[in-house]
């Protein structure tokens, strides 16, 4: 529905009224509010997997908000103090001590990049258990990995600027992937960090990138995602289409308007977010290790190298692809199939409009063989994001390469199994309690 | 299905459970003991605050364990002219370096950065002040049961005395300080729950405010959850 197909608000003489109308004039106001608010009609059967696309809009307002407050204090410098402490380092903990309610500004922004991942990784699974990714919802799809690919690197770049000795060594890891490159990767690695090793002018360009660049990037990708999901329409736990079915006014029979309905059922998701949110930033704000890693409270040493170096939760999963790949192929080094893997296995997702073939899209509907196959999947994206947190040993790179060939087997055998698997019929309509 | 499930994801925890353990005691909770923590607060002065700076933290941030500027100004400042000063030290950190091969670290998040799976960053503190023996091998002559090979000195041996470390691999007390062992555990307790109120100031106030903020939240929830209900009863 096109925003400029609404009609113009016309005054009923009152100075609001005027307002609108002036402003409608010039700008679409109104339709816009009725596009995407007031006369968006969502399916009425949402569940508890749809909070958390709001919960994303949510989370990413308050990463940009306390960010804003953040970026006033802290200070990407590699240089150290008279104490011997990196100015970086130091400057967070200023914004932990000295800085007025520097420390819950502090707290919401580590507690909200965990939250991100969570928000955005059940985002994720509700599009894959409902098949929300089926046409005519492919760009919605393809533009929500293209999200995922900025939250991470948006999460990689935040992530070094503490500047503890995880970040500094973690980034160390990553940023050495690029050398892994044929013929350019140790130029291209040493263009990427500034510096040969990983150095102030790299800190000064994650902070670019972490403050600037890359928000821009996602603020863009996330308006594209909520034009086109307003474009088609919502998807729902049925799968089915609710613009089948529209009543004499071509009004969708299972749809309802997306204000008030869902903006106060969000509300309700919205306040319980924030309760578990709040469990964490005021009473474990470290998240047992995996929000705030410990070793990150030391200052970066460029001298002393962690012994056990693991990246932040949220990335364990991949890395656990990366390292599962120890055989060198066609002559390169196995780092570099590493970092193929690694890579597919996150645009792997965007392919999946056309990888399943099954004829109904929720699980509601869907055979044995997909519910079965997902499950596994899911225990696998598990286990290596477990795997991932660890040292590595032979006995766990053999589990890390067992899940991940099941972790791409289930998207690149689905134009198989999907089609043989046994569906139920979908329903016309969707149903509600 | 579910059972299915957990056994799965519990097979590699089991499988993959590590080796190397490392034995911490518990450190006694000190968080809301003002007196101990003031008395940690002269032992870290004292006996750190020469070799170790705690940078971040200013001397008049000690009113959060119930100390004014004045006494701090009378008792505890040593390393600076006025309260609103960090505790920084005067030692040169390439002297330190050439001196104890690594410069001493500053320690005003030490208590956050020595958490491990094995316990928390107070767990370690405690044992690692407790665990200095005699080991002539070591330019210093002292080593350390949690902290291998360390180029700290003992320094509060006056107080503990001399431990040595016997054949079966326990410490025992070869020359005793000018502490009993109990009075020594109680005092190291003390500086460790110091320590670790200097890690994170803010710690208790967070944790008092968060249950305000969840109180709120929760009739948040009860009113938004009416709005809903309310909203919702016509849509069948």
């Amino acid at each position: 529905m096109a925003a400029s197909n609404f009609e113009k608000f016309k005054s009923d003489g009152t100075l609001l009224g005027n307002v609108t109308e002036w402003v409608d004039a010039r700008f679409p106001m109104t339709s816009m509010w009725k596009a995407h608010l007031s006369e968006y009609y969502a399916p009425k059967n949402f569940n508890f997997w749809y909070f958390f696309g709001s919960l994303a809009l949510l989370v990413l307002v308050l990463q940009i908000v306390t960010g804003i407050f953040l970026v006033m204090h802290y200070k990407p410098d590699a240089s150290l103090n008279a104490s011997g402490v990196p100015i970086a380092f130091a400057s967070v903990e200023y914004i932990m001590r000295d800085v007025p309610w520097g420390w819950l500004i502090r707290y919401m922004h580590s507690t909200g990049a965990s939250a991100f991942f969570i928000v955005v990784y059940l985002h994720m699974f509700r599009g894959m258990i409902y098949g929300s990714y089926r046409k005519p919802r492919e760009l919605i799809w393809i533009f929500g990995v293209m999200i995922f690919l900025a939250l991470m690197a948006e999460a990689f770049a935040g992530y070094l600027l503490p500047w503890g000795q995880m970040s500094y060594w973690g980034a160390q890891v990553i940023l050495n992937l690029f050398s892994a490159i044929p013929l350019v990767g140790n130029d291209l690695a040493t263009w990427i960090r500034g510096d040969f090793v990983i150095g102030d002018s790299t800190l000064n360009r994650m902070f670019s990138f972490h403050v600037i660049a890359i928000p821009l990037v996602l603020i863009g990708l996330v308006v594209a995602h909520i034009l086109a999901l307003h474009e088609v329409g919502s998807n729902n736990p049925d799968g089915v289409e609710i613009k089948k079915k529209k009543d004499e006014r071509g009004i969708p029979l299972d749809g309802i308007p997306f204000h008030p309905y869902y903006t106060v059922k969000d509300i309700v998701g919205i306040v319980v977010f924030l309760m578990v949110f709040s469990v964490i930033l005021f009473f474990m704000p470290e998240g047992g290790g995996y929000f705030l890693e410990y070793n990150n409270f030391i200052p970066a040493d460029p001298m002393v190298t962690p012994q056990h170096i693991a990246p932040v939760w949220y990335f364990t999963p991949y890395y656990s692809l990366l390292r599962a790949v120890t055989y060198p192929l066609f002559g390169v080094d196995a780092k570099f199939w590493g970092v193929i893997a690694m890579g597919a296995g996150v645009l792997i997702f965007a392919f999946l409009p056309w990888l399943d073939r099954s004829p109904s899209k929720s699980i509601r509907y869907r055979g044995p063989i997909f519910k079965g196959f997902l499950t596994i999947w899911v225990v696998c994206f598990f286990i290596l994001g477990y795997l991932g947190v660890l040292a590595p040993t032979p006995g766990r790179t053999l589990v890390a390469q067992i899940c991940s060939v099941i972790y791409f087997a289930f998207f690149l055998a689905m134009p198989i199994y999907s089609k043989l698997d046994k569906c139920q019929p979908e329903p016309d309509r969707v149903t509600f309690k | 299905m579910n059972k299915l499930l957990l056994s799965l994801l519990l097979v590699p925890v089991l499988a993959f459970a590590s080796g190397a353990e490392l034995h911490l005691d518990k450190a006694p909770d000190r968080a809301r003991d003002m007196a101990a923590l003031q008395n940690g607060a002269k032992v870290f002065v004292n006996y750190c605050l020469n070799c170790h700076s705690a940078s971040s933290m200013r001397y008049n941030r000690l009113r959060d364990i119930g100390l004014s500027d004045d006494q701090v100004r009378e008792n505890l400042l040593f390393t600076a002219d006025k309260v609103g000063e960090p505790m920084r030290i005067a030692m040169q950190r390439a002297e330190a370096k050439q001196w104890f091969g690594a410069a001493p670290p500053d320690l005003s998040v030490i208590a956050r950065a020595r958490a491990s799976e094995f316990g928390s960053g107070a767990d370690w503190l405690y044992t690692y002040l407790r665990t200095f023996y005699r080991d002539d091998s070591r330019p210093t002559g002292w080593n350390n049961v949690v902290f291998a090979n360390v180029g700290m000195p003992h320094a509060l041996w006056e107080l503990q005395g001399e431990q040595v470390m016997g054949d079966d691999h326990t410490l025992k007390l070869a020359k005793p300080g000018k502490l009993k062992p109990e009075e020594y555990d109680a005092m190291v307790a003390d500086l460790v729950g110091y320590l670790k109120y200097m890690g994170e100031p803010v710690g208790e106030f967070r944790k008092n405010l968060g249950v305000a903020v969840l109180i709120a939240l929760a009739l948040l929830f009860v009113l938004s959850y009416a709005l809903k209900r309310e909203y919702w009863k016509d849509i069948h």
